[in-house]
């Protein structure tokens, strides 16, 4: 009874999570005409793909009890190269998407390996890391570059039909593939318990013999990959490499992922909770184009107002837990 | 006399300051040179000192934040808001008098402390990780600056205002006047009267804190308004000093410098021991870094990687683990605090 108490508790932000997300959908569909259709919904989808595979790598991250600022200028960094080695160097996309990809995770082994071998902090390390990605893609080119690529446009047009006449694009369908992917890594496999464990305690994960090094150096390879694929997703959606894409991403993914339910003192978290936290900052988005008076600065209100909650959420539920601990 | 001096915390800061300001040296001979031009002292020293004011203030409040182990990202958002409510509150005024400058900053000052206030209940009452308690202002408050200046770029036609950023005094910019000021203050309050071994004492443990009788709630929520004021001296300084409100860009990434400035400057981010003067020259070696990629000629956007690996250098010479792998075992004495520092990431 107790066990099933205490599970009750971890899932408790990720169903107030889910609860609004369909408060707000209703909400949007009562108020607007047009609001309440399919395509609405998978356009959340499609114009947050990227958000997604960033959210899903960061999710890892924060569940081990670290941070990681440098995926916005990732994402920066990956479009850059993508499209300089595209349109300057004319090579094939399938030398480009390997490099492009190699991009972020090269960055993540370097930060995680600092992180852990020097015992600096996530914080820090990851600042540098950002610094250093923007700083790049700059000296790539001070300019946007656009792409006119046939595979790129490929890309970036085609729309896969689903059932009801709507549809989803490619985009779409990677980061679906990456959520499930996460999903099973998290909760079937060594390495997903290895997290929690670390996020948990690193010491008693340590203590128990568990590879911390190992791990911690992983999440934030995992982490880095993640940024570099949302960074192509980006570059298909934006069609151009610019050093100032994703300007202050990071903070919108480090919001999806909080209010998914994931404690930000690492440990507990889900990578569907993340999922539906992109969800609700697209569908902020989605409500304030349908009312259309509205600014897009009361999108950072309304998620600064949506973090508070979560967050104040969090801290009831690791008072009333301690309060269990100290009667139990 | 050489050791003595390499271990006190500044000497690598002001190494890495001097070594700065002497590679600007050949690239422009007269760098250091300074003239009285119109009753103004005017070069690049002075102009290094006027552009870092609002760095080396909020770094300042900063400082005193991550002693006691916290953290405050919002510090960016809350100059813009700063400046926008000073610059919106003047900006219909076209009179000389002084009246309308008093209240645009007694408004702009008394908000950002209400605002910092509340940063340091949520850590200190309601028991929020800084980083987190201060992530929602970061986000929230560049969208009411925006919504305070209607999104757009408002220009100031009232003359006084502009004296807080652009006036002189003496010879000398009125607001290296202000940082002065502020810099005395903390450091009188905190070095002559007991207030700063309370941070210290928050910082390195505040459960032991209280129990020793110490208010480490009030001691948390006071660092966060100091920080709310400083950040909202910077920004009317900054606002002033351009006479407009830009709610989008204003102090863009500063908490980021800010931070910066205070690891370079020796305190650790674990919180527990602070350096005041070691942030007034983490400040100056990243506002000279700037000034000096600019006068180089090399493209400015270099100057986010020379900046990335600044930091990297530094956080690895004050990384235990890197100085006993590259310098030898025998050098580094392991101590009760690296020892605490074993497993424990930021949070």
């Amino acid at each position: 009874m107790i066990n099933r108490l205490s599970l009750d508790y971890k899932q408790l932000p990720l169903v107030a999570t889910i609860s609004l997300f369909v408060l707000m959908f209703s909400f949007g569909s009562l108020r607007y005409t047009g609001f309440f259709s399919t395509q609405v919904f998978l356009n959340l989808f499609i114009n947050n793909a990227f958000l997604i595979v960033i959210a899903v790598g960061m999710t890892f991250v924060i569940v081990s009890g670290g941070i990681d600022l440098s995926v916005g200028s990732v994402i920066a960094l990956t479009s850059m190269v993508t499209a300089s080695l595209t349109m300057e160097a004319q090579l094939s996309p399938f030398i480009v998407v390997p490099i492009s990809l190699l991009v972020g995770t090269v960055l993540g082994v370097i930060q995680g390996a600092l992180i852990h071998f020097y015992n600096l902090q996530p914080f820090i390390v990851t600042l540098a890391g950002m610094f250093l990605a923007r700083g790049l893609s700059y000296m790539i080119s001070v300019e946007t570059i656009a792409i006119d690529h046939p595979f790129f446009n490929f890309m970036a047009n085609s729309q896969i039909p689903v059932p009801g006449g709507n549809f989803i694009s490619i985009s779409v369908v990677i980061a679906l593939i990456v959520v499930f992917i996460a999903m099973f890594v998290a909760h079937f496999t060594k390495f997903g318990r290895n997290v929690y464990a670390i996020g948990g305690s690193e010491q008693s994960a340590m203590l128990m013999g568990l590879p911390v090094a190992r791990t911690k150096i992983l999440i934030y390879t995992l982490s880095g990959f993640c940024a570099s694929l949302a960074g192509l997703i980006f570059t298909f959606y934006m069609l151009s490499g610019y050093g100032l894409h994703a300007n202050g991403m990071e903070l919108d993914t480090i919001a999806a992922v909080v209010i998914g339910g994931t404690l930000l003192t690492g440990g507990a978290g889900y990578v569907a909770g993340s999922v539906v936290g992109v969800l609700i900052l697209g569908i902020i988005q989605t409500i304030i184009v349908f009312e259309g008076t509205l600014s897009s600065w009361w999108t950072k209100i309304a998620i600064g107002a949506l973090l508070l909650l979560f967050i104040v959420l969090q801290r009831v539920i690791v008072w009333r837990s301690e309060k269990k601990h100290a009667n139990g | 006399m050489l050791k003595g001096m390499m271990k006190t915390k500044l000497f690598w800061p002001i190494i890495v300051l001097i070594l700065i300001l002497v590679i600007n040296l050949f690239f422009d001979r007269s760098f250091f040179s300074i003239e009285l031009r119109n009753g103004h002292l005017t070069g690049s020293l002075i102009d290094i000192l006027n552009r870092g004011a609002p760095l080396i203030l909020i770094s300042i409040g900063m400082t005193l934040v991550i002693a006691t182990k916290g953290i405050d990202l919002s510090v960016g958002s809350i100059i813009a808001m700063s400046g926008a409510i000073g610059a919106m509150t003047v900006a219909d005024t076209a009179s000389e008098g002084s009246g309308p400058l008093w209240m645009a900053i007694g408004l702009s000052l008394i908000i950002c402390l209400v605002v910092g206030g509340w940063n340091g209940l949520l850590v200190s009452r309601v028991g929020v990780q800084p980083i987190v308690a201060t992530l929602i202002l970061m986000v929230a408050g560049r969208g009411i600056a925006q919504l305070i200046t209607g999104g757009q770029i408002t220009t100031v036609y009232y003359e006084p205002y502009s004296f807080i950023g652009g006036g002189y005094l003496l010879t000398l910019p009125f607001s290296v006047f202000i940082v002065a000021f502020v810099f005395l203050m903390a450091v009188l309050l905190t070095r002559k009267t007991a207030l700063g071994l309370f941070i210290e004492s928050v910082g390195s443990n505040a459960d032991a804190s209280r129990l020793a009788g110490i208010n480490s709630k009030n001691i948390m929520l006071m660092v966060y308004m100091f920080s709310g004021l400083c950040a909202g001296v910077a920004g009317l300084i900054l606002s002033s000093n351009v006479m407009s409100a830009d709610g989008n860009n204003a102090g863009l990434w500063f908490e980021l410098d800010a931070i910066l400035a205070v690891v370079i400057g020796g305190t650790s981010l674990m919180g527990g021991r602070f350096y005041l003067m070691g942030t007034v020259i983490g400040a100056l070696i990243i506002q000279s870094l700037t000034t000096t990629i600019y006068s180089i000629g090399v493209p400015a956007e270099t100057n986010l990687v020379v900046k990335a690996l600044v930091v990297l250098v530094v956080c690895l010479l004050q990384s235990a683990e890197f100085r006993r792998k590259v310098f030898g075992i025998g050098k580094v004495k392991p101590t009760g605090e690296q020892k605490g520092r074993e497993g424990v990431t930021l949070s």
